[in-house]
């Protein structure tokens, strides 16, 4: 099994592990205190096959190739397709010409992303409003026209807003994998490409909703939440119902006692923790349709955790744990 | 005159059809590949040989093939690149469509050498005419027992298909160049895997370019050693030079490796001078991606001393002040080209040619076209040229296929050698309205 | 297009013969060459019904056909004059003048470059290098390299296909005889 070292953590990883998995996997280990060492990534997505190496932003330099061969790589390279070998060191955080690297990365993403979030239904939940906050300028050099496309109703449930899109083939490959019809795909080329159904055949699955999860920013929307509620200002809370089709786990994302919308649990790296179907998340609006398990937990950096106590109760515990530790690195 | 190994029967009348081609030695290689030697025994002629990939990238041929990966029971491929895109390079063109036979002849006896019982053509849609020249010649070849099962009466039985492309440049690229053959779009895979453990339908493939594998003959009846000999230093062999732009003779030019720049520009065996009598602004040598370089620079290295058309020398000097041989098309501007449009027309390519995968390419070649093409109006504001700079450095390294280098490495020249003339344009954009010389 | 999108018995022999070029399974790689065909056979472009039956020959998912045939910039998804005049713009061929060529054609058939002149005769249409950077300025019309231009050679060529009614296609080409 072979050791690697990112940022000056090492971990001992399982054969074929990627860069990334591994720096998640050092984030995620019980007691660790620091910051957050795994790269950003939008169009990764650990459960969908062959994700992955296109947006560029997970970028890391790889300063030693290996124990065998410690030349170091001569490219910065995508964490999430590269495999760890035994002894490799990894630059992330530490390393300034991937931080400008990558500074470049979210400056191409954004050229032609409208910045429309004042009224896009994603905001708060964002993975490009993330990685511009971490990664980007503050400034865009960018004058010219921006690219735009009508936007196209999916069915009944999405809507496909191909403006926003930083093309990150999520919902192509979900639509492949999860989905048994693929009406879906990628035209055209270059900064001309576009995600399209073919003439807004609509995606008629009982899976399809989970387009809207995989969506890194507001390109796929739920039609019956839009223009609902900013996300900020709802709870979410886990809960679950018996069905037939998914495990019936989800997030309800509450206002009052009205249920707004119905996600897949998502994970602290954005990823759902299971596919859910569209009856659940579409059609089961009612709080009496579910068995509420309570708050969801919410990464305090996010701006839905404003105000929510579950948050309150998770920087107190890792309050605690930090002092546990740093006494016991004193003894 | 230099040695000659592809165009040496160029001019014999008909040789174009099987029979002129065999009169003239054509099909040894497969005859005596065959007949009297092991596969592994062509690999180690071509290793030997120094031979290195004439499509652009320069890597040894030899090594590439060792790397071919052979898992029992898994059928190997041979694909050979002839998608032939690279702006200033059309010599594959020259040669499929004047010596077909060549082609074939090497991909027969490169087959053998790789245990491939089939292997493709990947021409771009562009050269559909050549195509059909190619099925025909790949006919003459099934006719006469050199293609099909038991060749020559030998165990060994092959195949060869023409596959037409649709026009896309990133289909160079030889995992977009798979993709396409599988009927997809060109969209260069992420390696690893490399071709040679998983390429064509996962299974292990070579590809090469239409001249790589059109020297192979010479190699296997020669010897590799008797090859190597040919040329200077690692650069061995011949190399076909596309020659085009502003000179006398434009055309496809065999050369030994190892002629001098100068000679090569001058010359009345090649390129003839320059139109019109005028003088040398700049050289591309390599193909459009390739840096750009100044009269002075493209004459003599930094050092002085004469550039030599070979991978060594014309890389002396690194990016700083040297470029590289890559796909041999060489074109040639005279001083009164705009080196601004020229780039202009360069960014506008990669822009139209960018697959639109990875963020940085896709983005990028479309920011510094839009930037060229204010510059060349007229439009252009201060900053804008330190602003291609830093867009150019952010693209190059960072995309998942060398397009995005591709794209990067002409801006970069151009500015490192040219940089007054941009400044020209943005500072007096009232001479390009009065459709007056900027420099 | 009113013709039914439909190859005849002799194409379909062709596109069953393409298909038998790869290994079993693997006939989606016909996609490519099919579309070609169809293209020349069905008016100079592929519409979506068009795209559809060449998903249906094929047995593969219409996305499918619709994904490689946007991004080729061979297949062209809108109506063309029966002679689509490609002019290279690139590099050697600007360098050589393509500009005054694309200049002289708009003058000559009275459209501008994109456009399609009223009676369906001629399309003009910039493109990037086709590699006959050594024939510069060069443009290409259906499968046929024009080389070494001059406005004079421009005017003889327009006359010429004039006369025909139409460009040299791949049908016209000989694909079926020599596959």
């Amino acid at each position: 099994m072979p050791k690697v070292t990112i940022d000056g953590h090492s971990i001992v990883v399982p054969d074929g592990t990627t860069i990334l998995q591994a720096a998640r996997m050092i984030v995620d280990a019980p007691g660790y205190i620091g910051e957050n060492i795994a790269p950003p990534t939008m169009c990764y997505h650990s459960k969908l096959k062959t994700s992955g190496g296109y947006c560029r932003s997970c970028i890391v330099k790889v300063s030693k190739g290996s124990e065998k061969d410690p030349r170091p790589m001569p490219k910065l390279v995508a964490s999430c397709r590269t495999t760890v070998m035994d002894g490799m060191e990894v630059m992330n955080t530490t390393s300034p010409e991937v931080l400008e690297a990558r500074r470049g990365v979210v400056e191409f993403l954004l050229i032609n992303h409208p910045l429309d979030c004042p009224v896009c239904d994603q905001a708060g939940e964002c993975h490009l409003q993330d990685l511009g906050y971490e990664n980007g300028g503050s400034k865009t050099r960018y004058d010219f026209k921006r690219r735009t496309f009508a936007k196209i109703d999916i069915g009944p449930f999405i809507k496909l807003h191909m403006t926003r899109c930083i093309m990150c083939f999520r919902c192509v490959k979900a639509a492949d994998q999860l989905t048994n019809n693929r009406y879906q795909g990628m035209l055209f080329r270059g900064d001309a490409s576009e995600i399209s159904t073919y003439i807004e055949k609509a995606i008629d699955n009982d899976f399809s909703g989970n387009l809207i999860d995989v969506c890194p920013v507001g390109a796929l929307t739920d039609r019956t939440f839009r223009f609902k509620s900013r996300v900020w200002f709802t709870k979410p809370m886990d809960a679950h119902r018996s069905c037939t089709k998914c495990s019936g786990k989800v997030a309800l994302w509450e206002k009052g006692n009205e249920i707004l919308r119905v996600t897949a649990r998502k994970d602290k790296w954005g990823e759902p923790e299971s596919w859910i179907c569209n009856e659940c998340r579409f059609e089961k609006k009612n709080i009496n349709d579910w068995v509420i398990e309570g708050p969801r937990h919410i990464d305090p950096h996010s701006v839905i955790s404003l105000n929510h106590y579950e948050n309150v109760v998770a920087t107190m515990k890792l309050d605690v744990a930090k002092q546990q530790k740093q006494l016991a690195d004193k003894k | 005159m230099g040695k000659k190994i592809l165009l040496e029967h160029i001019n014999v009348p008909g040789i174009k059809g099987l029979e002129v081609y065999r009169q003239n030695g054509g099909y040894a290689s497969v005859e005596k590949a065959l007949k009297t030697m092991a596969p592994d025994a062509v690999v180690e002629e071509v290793k030997k040989s120094g031979l290195r990939g004439r499509g652009g990238a320069g890597f040894p041929t030899g090594m590439k093939w060792s790397f071919l990966a052979k898992p029992e029971g898994v059928e190997r491929y041979l694909v050979v690149n002839a998608d032939e895109s690279e702006p200033g390079t059309f010599k594959d063109r020259y040669l499929m469509e004047r010596i077909p036979h060549i082609l074939i002849e090497g991909m027969i006896t490169s087959s053998f050498a790789l245990g491939a019982k089939t292997s493709y053509i990947y021409i771009r849609g562009e050269y559909f005419y050549v195509s059909r020249i190619l099925e025909a010649a790949i006919e003459e070849a099934y006719a006469a027992g050199l293609l099909g099962k038991n060749i020559l009466g030998s165990n060994f039985s092959h195949d060869i298909f023409v596959q037409v492309g649709a026009g896309a440049y990133i289909c160079g690229e030889e995992t977009a160049l798979l993709e396409s053959l599988e009927g997809k779009r060109g969209n260069p895979r992420i390696k690893p895997p490399f071709p040679a453990i998983a390429g064509l339908y996962s299974c292990p493939t070579v590809v090469n370019n239409v001249e790589t594998i059109a020297s192979v003959p010479y190699i296997v009846m020669n010897g590799g050693d008797e090859y190597a000999k040919i040329g200077i230093g690692r650069s061995t062999g011949t190399k076909l030079i596309s020659a085009s732009g502003h000179i006398n003779k434009p055309g496809v030019y065999e050369i030994e490796m190892g002629v001098p720049v100068e000679e090569f520009i001058y010359s009345e065996e090649y390129c003839g001078g320059i139109l019109n009598g005028k003088k040398l602004k700049a050289v591309v040598a390599g193909g459009s991606s390739v840096p750009i370089l100044p009269a002075d620079l493209i004459l003599k290295t930094e050092k002085g001393e004469p550039r030599l058309m070979s991978y060594e020398s014309l890389s002396d000097g690194g990016f700083a002040t040297g470029t590289m041989l890559g796909s041999g098309g060489f074109m040639v501007y005279d001083e009164s080209t705009s080196i601004v449009k020229n780039l202009y027309t360069f960014a506008r390519f990669y822009h139209h040619e960018s697959c639109g995968q990875c963020s940085p390419c896709r983005e990028g070649t479309g920011w510094m076209e839009k930037i060229l093409h204010r510059i060349v109006e007229g439009h252009g504001k201060a900053g804008d040229v330190d602003m291609l700079w830093d867009i150019q450095r952010k693209i190059e390294g960072n995309t998942i296929c060398p397009l995005g280098d591709a794209a990067a490495w002409p801006v970069a020249s151009a500015i490192r050698h040219f940089r007054k003339e941009f400044e020209e344009y943005i500072n007096h954009p009232e001479r390009i309205r009065d459709k007056m010389p900027v420099v | 297009m009113s013709k039914e999108i439909k190859f005849n018995e002799e194409t379909l022999a062709l596109v069953d013969k393409l298909m038998k070029r790869y290994p079993e399974g693997k006939h989606k790689s016909a996609l490519i060459p099919v579309l070609h065909i169809a293209q020349a056979e069905f008016g100079g472009w592929l519409s979506s019904d068009t795209m559809d039956y060449v998903a249906s020959l094929l047995k593969i998912k219409p996305i499918e056909v619709y994904e490689v045939a946007s991004f080729y910039s061979m297949f062209n998804l809108t109506p063309v004059g029966k002679c689509l005049i490609e002019v290279c713009r690139t590099s050697s061929c600007w360098a050589r003048g393509s500009e005054e060529v694309v200049k002289h054609l708009e003058k000559r058939l009275g459209i501008k470059e994109g456009e399609t002149t009223k009676d369906g005769m001629f399309t003009i249409k910039t493109v990037e290098c086709l590699g006959s950077c050594g024939g510069a300025p060069m443009l290409q019309v259906g499968a046929s390299f024009h080389e070494n231009l001059t406005t004079e050679k421009v005017d003889t060529l327009i006359e010429d296909y004039k006369t025909q009614g139409k460009q040299k296609s791949y049908t016209d080409l000989d694909y079926k005889n020599t596959l």
